[in-house]
Formats: structure tokens, C-alpha cells, sequence
């Protein structure tokens, strides 16, 4: 009974997984993309749980779902309709490349795969009931992997400094964070006082409708 | 093991990782291709995480999650690239960018 359900859960993932796969690369509208991304992430998810790697799933659906698919999702709706993205460019022949590309990798990854270890697949190790767990991941990670661990964070350093200095840019010489008299204004903008005898003609434009 | 063994799992991650191929060589925003990119490395993922529960090796979930980390700041690099090419009104395909073509 539990044999079943496990490939029912097994095969709705799949759905899910290859379906949301495909909607990312086909969207044309890439805030549909990053959505259909989440569902992806989620279902690999459901893979990991299946594999016993729980703490990797968790991390999975906290880390990528969350932290990392928020951020796309601001950069896009930052960028607005910059953002929109045509399905695909180049002459045709490009275009054909590419499918037949994507499709020769994926006739070698699975040649390959069954070539070298077609046979010995099928057969499976045994693992404790803990296999996956927090507890052992980070002991893992403390003893064996501890260099990994600390160049892994240097990674991360070394990425949000590199965000940082791309995101940066000089607000010197930009008008609205400068008073004519070069007294430094506040930074934050506040929508103008609500005009008296608006005139049609607002030097500032902003609030004014029309 | 009651349930798909590990061959079902590498086909899947197979798929995924052709799927992100695609996406990265066919479209031309690089958003999609970002978002693709995070398909091929979750593909490579499971492919881990598979062979992790067959050998009985807690291993390949260190594997994983490096990968995950080493992804996260890809797109943080990445969204930075891209913010920065709106910022400076620049159309953002990467057909357009030719200014390192030699």
C-alpha cells in the first residue's frame, strides 16, 4: 500500500517538476517564469523528501523558494516592462541549433549514464533511519567538510560584496537628492503639497495628473 | 526499496538539465536565461541527491547544498549585472551586448 503511494506522490512530482520546467523556459512574461520556477523548486523538493534528504528539501524550499526567487521577483518588477522578454531571437537557424543541441545533450547525459552504470543502478544501499538528517549534515560538515563549509562562506562574501558594488551608483549630480544650494536634502521622497492653483504646466510633473 | 529506484531519478534530472540547456541557448533575456541556469543546476541537484541515497553516502547532499550556495550567489551576481544594464538603458538581450566582441 505504501508502495503505491509513494509513486503516486512520485509521478505527480514528476508532472509537476517537468511541466513547471517547461513553463519557465516558454513564459514570455518572465514574472510567470520565476513563478513557475517556485513550482519547480517545490517539487524538487518533494524528490529530495523521497531520497531522504530532508535537510537539503528544507533548505531547498527556504533558501531557493524563498530568499532566492524573492529577489528575482523584485529585480522584475524593478525592471518593469524592460523586463518583458520576446520568446526568442536570432535568425532561425539559431533557433534550430539550440533544440538540437539541448536534445544532443540529453541523448548523451542518458547514454552515458547507461553505458557506465547501467547495470549496478538498480541495486541500493541500505541507510540508517537518520541518513539526511540535520544532525548529520552538520557533523559532516564540521569534521570532513570544514574546508568546503568555510570557502562556501567565502563564496557568499565575496557575492554580496560583488552585488553591492554593481547595485551602487553615485547620486552625485542627480537632482533629486540635491538642493540648488547644495544643501544636502532629505533622501526621502515625499509626494509634493497639494497645489492651491495648480497650474497646467508643473515644473516638477510629479503628482500632477495630465 | 519500495517506490522508483534511482534510474527514475536520473531521468528526471536528465530532462531537467536538457529543459535549462534549452532555455539557456534558445531565449534571449537574460532574466529567462538566469532563471534557466537554476533549472540545469537543480537537475544536477537531484542527479546528487540520487546518487547520495543509492551509494548510502551522506556526500553528495554536501555536494548539494555547495551547489545551492554557489547558485545563490550566481544570481545575486547576475541580478546585479542586469539592474546595472537597465540603469544604464540598455536593452536587455544578450544579442545586443557586443561591446567585449573583439
Amino acid at each position: 500500500m505504501g508502495n503505491v503511494i509513494v509513486w503516486i506522490v512520485w509521478f505527480a512530482a514528476l508532472f509537476a517538476c517537468v511541466g513547471s520546467g517547461v513553463a519557465v523556459v516558454s513564459m514570455t512574461n518572465p514574472f510567470y517564469s520565476a513563478i513557475a520556477l517556485i513550482g519547480n523548486l517545490g517539487s524538487l523538493a518533494v524528490f529530495f523528501l523521497l531520497l531522504q534528504a530532508e535537510f537539503v528539501a528544507a533548505a531547498q524550499v527556504l533558501v531557493y523558494a524563498g530568499a532566492v526567487m524573492v529577489m528575482f521577483l523584485f529585480v522584475i518588477a524593478y525592471l518593469g516592462g524592460q523586463a518583458d522578454a520576446p520568446w526568442a531571437g536570432g535568425s532561425s537557424w539559431q533557433r534550430w541549433a539550440a533544440v538540437i543541441a539541448a536534445s544532443a545533450l540529453l541523448l548523451e547525459i542518458v547514454m552515458v549514464i547507461g553505458l557506465k552504470a547501467g547495470g549496478r543502478l538498480s541495486d541500493e544501499a541500505d541507510v540508517r533511519e537518520s541518513f539526511g538528517s540535520p544532525a548529520d549534515i552538520g557533523r559532516l560538515f564540521l569534521t570532513d567538510h570544514l574546508l568546503a563549509f568555510e570557502i562556501t562562506s567565502i563564496v557568499l562574501l565575496v557575492a554580496a560584496i560583488g552585488g553591492v558594488v554593481l547595485g551602487a551608483h553615485s547620486r552625485q549630480g542627480d537632482p533629486r537628492y540635491e538642493s540648488p544650494a547644495g544643501v544636502p536634502v532629505s533622501r526621502e521622497r515625499t509626494l509634493p503639497p497639494e497645489p492651491v492653483n495648480a497650474t497646467p504646466h508643473d515644473a516638477s510633473g510629479a503628482g500632477v495628473p495630465g | 526499496m519500495n517506490g522508483p529506484d534511482v534510474t527514475w531519478y536520473l531521468a528526471v534530472a536528465s530532462i531537467l538539465f536538457a529543459t535549462g540547456a534549452l532555455g539557456v541557448l534558445l531565449r534571449r533575456s537574460p532574466l529567462i536565461v538566469l532563471l534557466s541556469l537554476e533549472i540545469m543546476l537543480n537537475g544536477a541537484n537531484l542527479a546528487l541527491i540520487a546518487f547520495a541515497r543509492q551509494q548510502g553516502d551522506l556526500d553528495g547532499q554536501i555536494f548539494a547544498l555547495a551547489v545551492m550556495a554557489v547558485a545563490a550567489s550566481e544570481v545575486v551576481v547576475g541580478l546585479g549585472l542586469i539592474v546595472a544594464m537597465a540603469r544604464r538603458r540598455l536593452v536587455l538581450d544578450v544579442d545586443e551586448l557586443t561591446t567585449l566582441r573583439g
